[in-house]
């Protein structure tokens, strides 16, 4: 009786108390929605598989045809390119997205670092389809006129790690979709490292310094220490956009549903063939189906990555 | 190699006595390695910035030659006939501008959950939270397919409507992000003072706390507009393209991004120039955007 006098609530009365029951109701119901979207995409990929899974069972994650005409299909060549591009473009960003947070973060002068980092961050505004028209456009022929002959002539004579570098020059293929794809990932893991690196108490660094350490060994010992996991995730994050990337790697890539162990050999992805197959294909045909089982296994493969991606940074987040 | 791995554990002790300005071998030593280190730093910094230079100067050169007239107000033609991409860039206003107006409430109502209910149902908000994370970097493509089955196979016919839902999802995790951050700064004493005045919570919620956050959730609205008007693959299997000039959300609709992708391809040169244009048009559009947010939020943090 008393609590219920001075509290605030009960002095605005049934019908306010009504409003915000509504209120909270609309709220519940639209983050149901989120749920629901995400639900269902998974759910609607795995409905739509049925019929290729049902046909080619569990071996069609590991059948390396693709092949419309004797209507046999597996998803092995284009799961491959998926998982090599967006290695190769971890690779590439990861020592980038480093050096340029470092940069950000411990040489710049502060006003200089947020107009740069500014930049670097338009960077990752820039549509995929940019990156794709860019590459095909700039990075196709450079790899093919001067990268593609040069790495075959000099590294490609290497016994062992040879075969990577061999193969017709066309400057489309696995290596050039993982360059591109490192371009558009750098400016996210770099976003999330200069976040981490900021963060770092000062005092740990400046004592860092006052005991005579050089930069790169404050780097070393104090700031990848403290941000490694965070560091982590925001490597993970860069991977899930990689893997799901469609517009700049269809240009690039080739479109060559075979699985090569050179990285100059044209090749597909997941995505890039949805995105080329998925026009010609009728609905309720295998093709449809097959098509639908590879998004499916796309569904899996990237929304596992993520998953880990969010839980390293949200424990560190959560450990602070 | 060895050598390498072995040399900071063999530093660590004497790095507090050793003078790092002298000319003993180790002083030596690290001092080449913090300028290697940095060098390769400043290198990065610039390979990158290069790129992104190299971007805007072939959209530049390849696309500033089709900024007439005649881009703007012809709808797209058969190659060889002077056509232009108004059917597309009206076509791609319409459909970020439906999905905005979808998406945008839902962001913002999912975000006032996140921000506001944290009492009440605290694990399911992590678990929202989580999911809406996951699908801001879901794959983009698996958007379109998944509203391809839903929208475009039922209805039995492709629509603009369809691309706007699809870009819808996308927007929803952007702006859900930013509202829940924004809410999150919004001051208690705010709140308390609206709930002492009388107020219900919906009304402290959406008069005092959103009201007072506005600048911010007005940002991420516009950052979910700037993302979604480049979006190519959602686009594909659900608003086609068109190459006549149409306006209504239930007939397949016309957008830059698709268009370009379908020019781009294409082995007629007037038709890769006028993906160069648009490609241009697009990119201007989404840096100024996000150039004038951050100004607006340098500005603001002052």
């Amino acid at each position: 009786m008393e609590r219920s006098a001075t509290s605030p609530s009960a002095l605005t009365g049934a019908a306010k108390g009504n409003g915000d029951a509504v209120f909270a109701a609309i709220v519940r119901f639209s983050a149901a929605l989120i749920l629901l979207g995400l639900g269902g995409m998974v759910a609607v990929m795995a409905w739509g598989a049925r019929g290729a899974f049902a046909r080619f069972g569990p071996g069609f994650v590991f059948d390396k045809a693709w092949n419309p005409v004797t209507q046999h299909f597996g998803a092995a060549a284009p799961m491959f390119g998926t998982v090599i591009t967006a290695l190769l473009a971890i690779l590439l960003a990861v020592p980038l997205a480093f050096g340029i947070a470092v940069w950000l973060t411990e040489i710049a002068s502060a006003r200089i670092a947020g107009v740069i980092g500014t930049l670097i961050q338009l960077l990752a505004a820039v549509p995929s389809i940019i990156f794709g028209m860019w590459g095909f456009a700039v990075l196709v022929p450079f790899m093919a006129h001067y990268v593609e002959p040069l790495a075959s002539h000099t590294l490609g004579r290497v016994p062992g790690i040879g075969t990577l570098f061999r193969g017709a020059p066309y400057g489309t293929g696995f290596l050039t979709g993982g360059m591109i794809l490192a371009v558009m990932i750098t400016p996210f893991i770099c976003a999330v490292m200069r976040d981490v690196f900021l963060s770092i108490p000062a005092v740990l660094k400046e004592s860092a310094y006052g005991l005579g350490m050089t930069r790169w060994e404050v780097v070393r010992r104090i700031i990848l220490p403290w941000s490694r996991s965070s560091v982590v995730g925001g490597v993970m994050l860069g991977l899930g956009r990689a893997l799901g990337e469609t517009m700049a790697i269809t240009f690039v890539i080739g479109n060559a549903n075979h699985i090569g162990w050179s990285l100059f050999s044209p090749g597909n992805t997941i995505a890039s063939l949805i995105a080329l197959e998925f026009p010609e294909s009728a609905v309720g045909s295998l093709k449809f189906s097959s098509l639908m089982a590879a998004g499916f296994l796309l569904m899996l493969i990237s929304l596992g990555t993520l998953v880990c991606s969010r839980l390293l940074l949200r424990t560190k987040a959560a450990g602070r | 190699m060895t050598t390498h791995t072995t040399t900071p554990t063999v530093q660590a002790a004497p790095c507090v006595g050793a003078r790092w300005q002298g000319n003993s071998v180790s002083a030596i030593r690290r001092r080449m390695v913090d300028r290697v280190a940095t060098a390769l730093c400043w290198a990065a910094t610039v390979l990158v910035l290069l790129m992104l230079f190299s971007i805007l100067f072939v959209l530049v050169r390849n696309g500033v030659g089709g900024l007439r007239w005649v881009t703007f107000v012809h709808v797209t033609l058969p190659p060889g006939q002077a056509g232009g991409l108004a059917n597309a860039i009206v076509g791609s206003l319409i459909q970020t501008g439906l999905a905005v107006l979808i998406g945008a409430p839902v962001g913002l109502l999912v975000g006032i959950y996140l921000a506001e209910f944290t009492a009440t149902d605290g694990k399911l908000i992590n678990f929202v939270r989580f999911v809406s994370d996951l699908l801001l970097s879901a794959p983009s493509i698996l958007v379109g397919l998944f509203i391809y089955m839903i929208v475009v196979v039922p209805s039995g016919h492709f629509s603009g409507l369809a691309g706007a839902l699809a870009l819808s999802m996308l927007v929803v995790p952007v702006v859900v992000r930013t509202t829940e951050d924004m809410l999150r700064l919004v001051p208690l004493a705010m709140r308390e003072a609206a709930i002492a005045l009388g107020a219900p919570r919906w009304r402290m919620i959406l008069f005092v706390c959103l009201r007072a956050a506005r600048e911010g959730v007005a940002t991420g609205i516009l950052l979910a507009l700037a993302r979604v008007s480049g979006e190519t693959a959602p686009l594909l299997f659900t608003s086609l393209g068109n190459m006549n000039w149409s306006v209504a959300p239930g007939k397949p609709m016309a957008s830059l991004p698709v268009t370009i992708y379908q020019y781009a391809g294409a082995a007629y040169a007037d038709w890769t120039a006028l993906a160069w244009t648009g490609a241009l048009l697009i990119t201007a559009g989404i840096l100024m955007i996000n150039i004038t947010v951050r100004l607006g939020l340098g500005r603001n943090r002052k």
